[in-house]
């Protein structure tokens, strides 16, 4: 099993495990990037209400009863919330490595990928389109922890920003957006840390992220038992620190949720600064 | 005194027409008015209230507020050369003239008072933000919260919570506020600090539509009182008509019931 020599064989291919970290952390960055903003974009899809045979229902309201309950029902079908929905539903329901070797094998096999090599080793043509499976991937997870988030907040949130003027988008930004986020940060910390744990997936498509370092090394060397432990405690070392970055966003969002919390007194001693120039 | 607010034949239905909250109201509200609304629980007040800055889509009827009939996507104004434009009506811009306070408030949790007063000028109207918190500063003075400006809603009092509420939808410098039943989610203690921010609001002329069962504040402050039933305005008139001579049988039945 573990021995000296096999440490010490390992040892001498530690760069590729720097290339691996490299790799797995560009892998996954660009992942949570591109997930939550797709996460964003699916989750308000799936939460709006744009019916685009909603011109059906203002005929009378009897009229459309004689009509019958099909044409309420298409006047109140939301074509993209629908497809959305499947979507989510679909790449929820099938595993990783089917989505993966889809993409890699079938969507991106006539694209014709430039072959040159991110930080001098990263070959882009295998991954791209791990980039793009895992981003496919949490963006249906984390839209669905979003929609939950936005769901959560109480409607009097959005009536309260409205009858002020804000427009809906505002509303989202400035009222909903910044509470439901802080509900869902342990769900989102969770996602992050599957994502970093579920790019190992690409090392299938050859993708060189910490696991095709272990091959890598376990060719060379004839020994797995080392390279594994190494590659154990480069994703733990990954793994922890985000999700205690994010608990102290946390903590940090979590402003005016407690009575006997801190008054904002730093914005205090500004604005009072402010208001003895005047 | 010219009309603010015309509400003609509203009507909100829910569940295909099973359920008539709103069943042909048609009402003006004139500028200046302290207009209150009464009636049993159901009868709809909530629901015209809230129709009137369309949080509820009426089912059918106009609200024509400043001459524009909000209800409609597109409306058509007669400039003043004659000639007719159609317009988009933008619902965001007439909702920051109709300023509106809720039972529960709505505050904005995660917002200290300063911003969630500032939040909408800043961002709706463009306001600079010193110009904005000079401007909540003079407000909060005048509600007696000056000192809490930097706390967070939840280390409010409700009675404080209700009154910030009130200054926050008047820094948009509404022409008609509209109350939801503003007092009823406060203890007994509380209600009189609420009512007076009100009452020296109505002094000031502001135009307003309350809903509540406080009745000692709509004989004493109201200039008109509406009494609801079943979606439909059943009597109006002024406090004195309608608390010491009332006509209809749901009203003296209604007030009956309650404590006056
Ligand atoms: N979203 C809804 N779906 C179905 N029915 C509704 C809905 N909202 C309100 N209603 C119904 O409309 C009617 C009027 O409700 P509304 O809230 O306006 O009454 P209210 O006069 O404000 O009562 P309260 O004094 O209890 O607040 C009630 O019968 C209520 O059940
Ligand atoms: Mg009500």
């Amino acid at each position: 099993m573990l021995s000296a020599q096999g440490f010490a064989a390992t040892f001498k291919y530690l760069s590729m495990f720097r290339d691996g970290l490299i790799c797995t952390i560009s892998l996954s960055a660009l992942t949570v990037l591109f997930g939550f903003i797709l996460a964003l974009i699916l989750a308000m899809i799936r939460l709006s209400n744009f019916n685009v045979f909603r011109f059906l229902s203002t005929y009378s309201q009897r009229k459309l009863l004689q009509r019958g309950g099909f044409v309420l029902a298409l006047s109140r079908f939301n074509p993209l919330s629908f497809f959305a929905n499947v979507y989510v539903e679909v790449f929820r329901a099938t595993p990783l490595l089917v989505q993966l070797f889809i993409i890699y094998y079938i969507v991106f096999a006539g694209a014709d990928l430039p072959n040159f090599k991110l930080f001098g080793f990263i070959r882009f043509d295998r991954f791209l389109p791990g980039v793009v499976a895992l981003s496919l991937n949490s963006g249906a997870y984390l839209s669905e922890i979003i929609r939950s988030g936005i769901q959560s907040i109480d409607g009097g949130q959005t009536e309260a920003a409205r009858s002020l003027g804000m427009s809906q988008l505002q509303n989202m930004r400035f009222i909903i957006l910044p509470q439901a986020i802080k509900n869902i940060l342990p769900a989102i910390a969770n996602e992050f840390v599957t994502i970093i744990k579920e790019s190992s997936i690409c090392y299938t498509i050859g993708v060189q992220e910490i696991m095709y370092a272990v091959a890598s090394v376990k060719g060379a060397t004839f020994s797995i038992a080392e390279p594994l432990v190494i590659a154990t405690c480069v994703y733990f070392c990954l793994t922890f620190p985000t999700s205690k970055i994010i608990a102290h966003f946390e903590r940090k969002m979590s402003a005016g949720d407690k009575r006997n919390g801190a008054e904002a007194t730093n914005k205090k001693r500004e604005r009072k600064a402010k208001m003895t120039k005047v | 005194m010219s009309t603010l607010i015309s509400v003609n034949n509203l009507k909100k239905h829910y569940n295909k027409g099973a359920i008539k909250a709103l069943d042909g109201v048609t009402v003006d509200i004139n500028k200046g008015d302290v207009m209150v609304v009464i009636g049993p629980s159901g009868s709809g007040k909530s629901t015209f209230l809230r129709s009137l800055n369309l949080l509820e889509e009426p089912t059918d009827g106009d609200i024509i507020f400043n001459g524009v009939d909000i209800t409609k996507k597109k409306s058509v104004v007669t400039k003043a050369d004659g000639t007719k434009v159609k317009t988009k009506v933008n619902i965001d811009k007439h909702r920051q003239k109709m300023g509106m306070v809720f039972q529960h408030f709505n505050l904005f949790p995660h917002k200290t008072i300063m911003d969630n007063m500032t939040l909408a000028p800043i961002q709706v109207k463009h306001m600079k933000k010193d110009e904005a918190e000079a401007k909540a500063m003079k407000l909060l003075e005048r509600v007696g919260l000056a000192d809490r400006a930097n706390a967070y809603p939840i280390q409010l009092s409700g009675g404080q919570k209700q009154r910030i509420a009130i200054v926050r939808a008047l820094m948009m410098e509404p022409e008609v506020m509209l109350f939801d039943e503003p007092t009823s989610a406060l203890d007994p203690e509380m209600v009189g600090e609420v009512l007076e921010v009100m009452k020296e609001l109505a002094e000031d002329g502001m135009t307003m539509v309350v809903v509540t069962h406080e009745m000692g504040f709509a004989k004493e402050v109201g200039n008109r009182v509406l009494f609801m039933a079943d979606g439909k305005l059943m009597e109006e008139g002024s406090p004195d008509q309608l608390f010491n001579n009332p006509q209809c049988d749901r009203l003296k039945d209604f007030l009956s019931k309650v404590l006056i």
